[in-house]
């Protein structure tokens, strides 16, 4: 038996370089031993992506692309189909989720500088898949048919006719219909389904081929190449595997429990994961009081209605995202990791994800003046980080770079920090009880309190220097 | 630790958005109570679907989750005629509907999801006489100039409306019964509430085997984090 499964795997092994594979992604692929808990969001997007295809094409088995049965299809999803309320809750979890890990996977990059030389290629694969999420995730909204998919998707498309002279005739390419109709539902359906999963799933592939070509950036941004042993490997890298695939299998584990709780208990999220009003069938002649896009869409939906003027505004929209493709020729610093850059740098990225999380709440909410201008001051900020970092990058002073990585404490070697922390907030009484022994009474200790609090708004001030 | 999500979920705007503007009451959901469910649910097929239907619910469903006979949803709750298998559908058509009220009463599958449970507990108890008003004369506090007349006025009684002016507007501050029906109002409320609640079960009839479902779930990926965080420790011990 032994004897047949070796010569089944010398015959592949002639044909294929499995093995080969294997080692050079795998069980030789070096990464710097240092990951913190920043890194594991490229291993969850990975895993957010095989949910989505997973679980997209079993929806698809019983979805109907026609305008007149789509809605209740869904709904025959959700009820008669056995199972199909868990797998169009995880789809439907699954897209917030995925922006979520995304999102926190950009900002990993932005702090540590991951898109910086010689990485410039892999940030720009990954803000190509960044931007075919987004498109992914729109045509996708549509296909519930509700009313925010309708009116969600007629309110963006038609910013395509607010292009100077061909506007009118775009608009009217895209949608096949003067109006959001079927035709415009079943070309989506076919672009969710096959055309823009397709390139997405060739973008992440180039992704990795890109990163495993250089090698993983590090939180102190120290190339790990430069040390090497004497057989060539370096000297502050772990191999991939077994190391990283353990590791990421508890951060597997910890994302599932989140997702979990969500599907389980509020697959609605208040109105941000589902929308309320998308539970009414979508109506070409009743559009909504309120039309807000989906949660992540909301900072670039912001940055559209904070511009006055409704071509600049989309030429605005789009610019907050191509800035970011320019983002590894507009940093000038040398230095990659946030722990060795100048104060400046620090108070420039906290500045920007105020703006983007205030941006991506005021674009939840209804455009009233005082909101507008709010937007305006945050959208400045959004465009300042990025187009005024040639300069600010420039003139910081940055902190001298080791040469090997740093040791931090991990998250285990903090917990007797943190269990003094609740000692020190908590005041302990010894109360007679009525039976003649003591129980132990706890209340606030509000000096505690405030020593903790003076002392993180101390380290705070100092860390951003 | 549910209700302190659940709070703080009310916290964000979009709820608020959603009542626009008058404050809600709130209704009492409890979709283990098989009974309540049941009442709301003959009430529905009394008061409310000879207009709208619940199209994407079947008494086989109903019969299943509230643990009924067959026979019995179909003597009790189901208007006669109606088979196990059949959808709750209205018997009126759109084109009457249209023609009687302006507008097709929409179905009311999903209407606790896009509504919330609150809004509709508040609204089907707001209704109040205006003499004049076309063509019902009737008006809801909720959702003014409702196409909709108040059908449950033999057993609510009549309420006018308690005006106020502010800033020169007359503005609805309240709600007096002026003529009592054959309902105490303590009586309405509770059944009004087991008709919300049977909505709320027809929004998502899987929700209450969803929650159950979720600790067990949630308990199985407990244990799989504390594998593999053992199996990682295990790993990378030799890490220095």
């Amino acid at each position: 038996m032994k004897q047949k499964m070796n010569q089944c795997s010398e015959w592949l092994l002639e044909r294929f370089p499995l093995s080969d594979l294997w080692n050079e992604h795998m069980a030789h692929y070096y990464a710097p031993k240092n990951f913190n808990i920043w890194y594991f969001f490229g291993s969850l997007a990975l895993l957010v992506l095989v949910n989505q295809f997973i679980t997209g094409i079993l929806l698809t088995m019983n979805y109907k692309p026609d305008a007149k049965l789509a809605f209740d299809s869904v709904e025959y999803i959700m009820r008669d189909v056995n199972w199909g309320w868990l797998v169009r809750y995880m789809h439907s979890t699954g897209a917030s989720a995925f922006f979520i890990v995304v999102y926190l996977h950009m900002f990993r990059g932005l702090i540590y500088g991951s898109f910086k030389q010689p990485r410039e290629l892999i940030w720009i694969f990954g803000m190509l898949i960044f931007v075919c999420l987004m498109a992914e995730a729109f045509m996708g909204y549509l296909l519930p048919w509700g009313q925010m998919s309708y009116w969600g998707a007629q309110v963006i498309i038609s910013l395509f006719s607010a292009i100077p002279v061909i506007g009118d005739e775009l608009s009217l390419w895209v949608r096949g219909d003067y109006v959001v109709s079927d035709a415009t539902l079943n070309r989506f359906f076919a672009f969710h389904v096959i055309a823009v999963p397709l390139v997405l799933l060739i973008l992440v592939f180039l992704h990795i081929v890109a990163l495993h070509e250089v090698g993983s950036n590090n939180p102190d941004g120290v190339e790990i190449k430069q040390s090497k042993d004497p057989w060539g490997h370096p000297v502050d890298g772990i191999p991939f595997h077994p190391y990283y695939t353990v590791k990421d299998i508890v951060g597997v584990g910890v994302f599932m429990f989140f997702f979990a709780t969500v599907i389980f208990y509020m697959p609605e999220l208040g109105g941000y994961f589902l929308e309320h009003a998308n539970f009414i069938p979508a109506d070409p002649l009743k559009t909504p009081e309120h039309i807000a896009p989906v949660w992540y869409f909301t900072p670039f939906y912001a940055i559209l209605r904070a511009v006055p003027d409704k071509f600049a505004g989309v030429i605005a929209m789009g610019g907050a995202i191509v800035v970011l493709f320019m983002l590894p020729w507009l940093d000038r610093s040398p230095v990659k990791s946030i722990r060795y850059r100048g104060g400046i740098f620090k108070k420039a990225v906290a500045l920007f994800v105020v703006a983007f999380i205030g941006l991506g709440y005021l674009g939840t909410q209804p455009a009233t003046p005082g909101a507008t201008t709010v937007a305006r001051v945050l959208t400045a900020v959004y465009f300042g980080f990025f187009l005024l970092m040639p300069l600010y990058t420039r003139w910081e002073k940055t902190k001298p770079v080791p040469n090997r990585l740093t040791d931090q404490p991990s998250l285990e070697d903090r917990i007797p920090a943190l269990l003094a922390l609740v000692d020190e907030v908590v005041e302990v009484q010894q109360v007679p009880d009525n039976i003649g022994g003591t129980i132990a009474k706890k209340r606030p200790n509000w000096s505690g309190i405030s020593a903790v609090l003076i002392r993180f708004a101390k380290n705070l001030k100092k860390s951003l220097d | 630790m549910k209700k302190i999500l659940y709070t703080l979920l009310f916290l964000l705007p979009f709820n608020v958005l959603a009542s626009g503007g008058v404050k809600l009451d709130s209704a009492d959901i409890d979709l283990s109570d098989t009974m309540a469910m049941e009442r709301g649910a003959k009430y529905y097929v009394t008061y409310c679907l000879g207009c709208h239907s619940a199209k994407h619910i079947r008494y086989k469903r109903i019969a299943i989750d509230l643990k009924l006979d067959e026979a019995e949803v179909l003597k009790v709750v189901a208007p006669f005629g109606a088979g196990i298998y059949d959808q709750m559908h209205s018997a009126m058509n759109a084109h009457d509907a249209e023609k009687w009220f302006g507008t097709t009463p929409p179905d009311l599958s999903l209407i606790a999801r896009s509504r919330g449970a609150d809004w509709l507990y508040t609204y089907l108890r707001s209704f109040y006489a205006e003499p004049g008003k076309a063509p019902l004369g009737v008006n809801n506090v909720v959702f003014p100039d409702v196409g909709m007349p108040n059908v449950f006025w033999q057993l609510q009684g009549t309420q006018s409306a308690i005006t106020q002016k502010i800033d020169g507007h007359d503005v609805i501050t309240g709600l007096k019964l002026e003529q009592p029906g054959q309902m105490t109002p303590q009586e309405f409320d509770k059944m009004v509430n087991d008709l919300v609640n049977f909505l709320v079960y027809v929004g998502e009839p899987v929700q209450l085997e969803r929650q159950q479902m979720g600790k067990y779930v949630l308990f199985f990926i407990l244990m799989f984090i504390a594998l593999a965080y053992l199996l990682k420790k295990e790993y990378w011990k030799d890490v220095h």
